[in-house]
């Protein structure tokens, strides 16, 4: 909740971007660990 | 007609900040301590469950972590060594950290309880609410032994790592347990000694803080005489082989030793001088990784 001195705007599409991606990795690490795990599950 | 100026739009929290919540540095020894606990027991462990298990505990430490930082905001920014944090620092909303932790709780108890086992679930379950209810909430602001029985949460993760292997309470989980729990009141005190005032000042009653120096430092040193026994109790009771015995014997007789350098015999050192606390501390951190190594390697070398 910093106040950011220069161009706000451009430094919260940043911030956004980033969490988007962040979120993004970890949703498909989520994918990719159900995967494996139903893979060791059934064998 | 005049207009108000327009208020700056508070900016969102960064994914570190998120990161920071966890506590990845404490999270670096819980995985550690987690992972001895599975490898030490003596079942072989699908990669990927054993991966899962190791994931879940981590999260869950994470998620409790991030609850106790929602919970102590406003102490965090009274002392230097925390006020940085998001939350004291104001670079995040009280309600994401809760929320945030919430989801990492539920969703590694749920992960675990699934694909490794409820056993290692409800454990794991009731080491997240030990640490931000029984320690963060209750004990913390009320008790100087706070540490003591706080410590109980730090001790959960190589018992859970035992029991995703095995599926099973037995001896040697407790003894791990029993382990960190008594390596944590000397751990903790020998810090709290030299950050004494940051304590005092966010008005936690740290031991140091409410019974003075001298009664902490013979604590301490109470703790580190209880650690020999219990270290050694896996070779002595025949579920650890010489390697552990050995290695528990000098590192417990290593930690008693600086133990009693800041209980009895400071060598000379006057009484704001704290390194051999410093020094205490230092090698509890080492002690730990080193004795839970030699546990593993005790598993694999001598069997």
């Amino acid at each position: 909740m910093a106040l950011q001195d220069q161009d706000p705007q451009a430094e919260r599409k940043r911030i956004i971007a980033g969490r988007n991606r962040a979120l993004a990795l970890v949703l498909l690490g989520l994918v990719v660990l159900f995967f494996f795990i139903t893979i060791a599950k059934m064998g | 007609m005049s207009t108000a100026p327009a208020q700056p739009i508070p900016l969102p929290a960064d994914w570190r900040d998120f990161l920071s919540l966890t506590k990845p540095r404490v999270m670096s020894l819980v995985i550690f301590t987690g992972l001895c606990g599975m490898l030490a027991a003596p079942v072989a462990v699908n990669p990927v469950i054993g991966f899962v298990a190791i994931l879940c505990i981590a999260v869950g430490a994470g998620g409790s972590a991030a609850l106790n930082q929602w919970w102590e905001a406003d102490l965090d920014g009274l002392m230097k060594r925390t006020a940085s944090r998001p939350l004291p620092a104001g670079r995040m909303e009280r309600t994401s950290a809760r929320d945030f932790g919430v989801a990492l709780s539920v969703g590694s108890v749920l992960v675990m309880g699934l694909a490794v086992g409820w056993l290692a679930a409800a454990i794991l379950a009731f080491s997240i609410f030990y640490y931000a209810v029984i320690y963060t909430i209750w004990l913390k602001p009320r008790t100087p032994q706070n540490i003591v029985i706080g410590g109980g949460a730090g001790a959960f993760p190589p018992m859970i790592g035992w029991i995703a292997a095995t599926g099973e309470v037995t001896l040697m989980p407790v003894l791990l347990f029993a382990i960190i729990f008594f390596w944590t009141p000397p751990h903790f005190w020998a810090l709290a000694l030299f950050v004494e005032t940051d304590y005092a000042k966010a008005g936690i009653p740290m031991m140091p803080v409410v019974a003075g120096h001298q009664s902490t430092r013979r604590q301490i040193l109470v703790y580190s005489v209880l650690m020999l026994p219990i270290s050694m109790a896996p070779f002595w009771l025949g579920v650890a082989g010489w390697l552990y015995g050995l290695s528990a014997l000098l590192l417990s007789a290593a930690f008693l030793l600086l133990s009693l350098r800041v209980a009895v015999f400071r060598g000379g050192a006057a009484d704001g001088d704290m390194r051999p606390e410093k020094r205490l501390f230092g090698f509890s951190v080492l002690y730990l990784f080193a004795l839970f190594a030699m546990l593993v390697a005790d598993r694999f070398l001598v069997g």
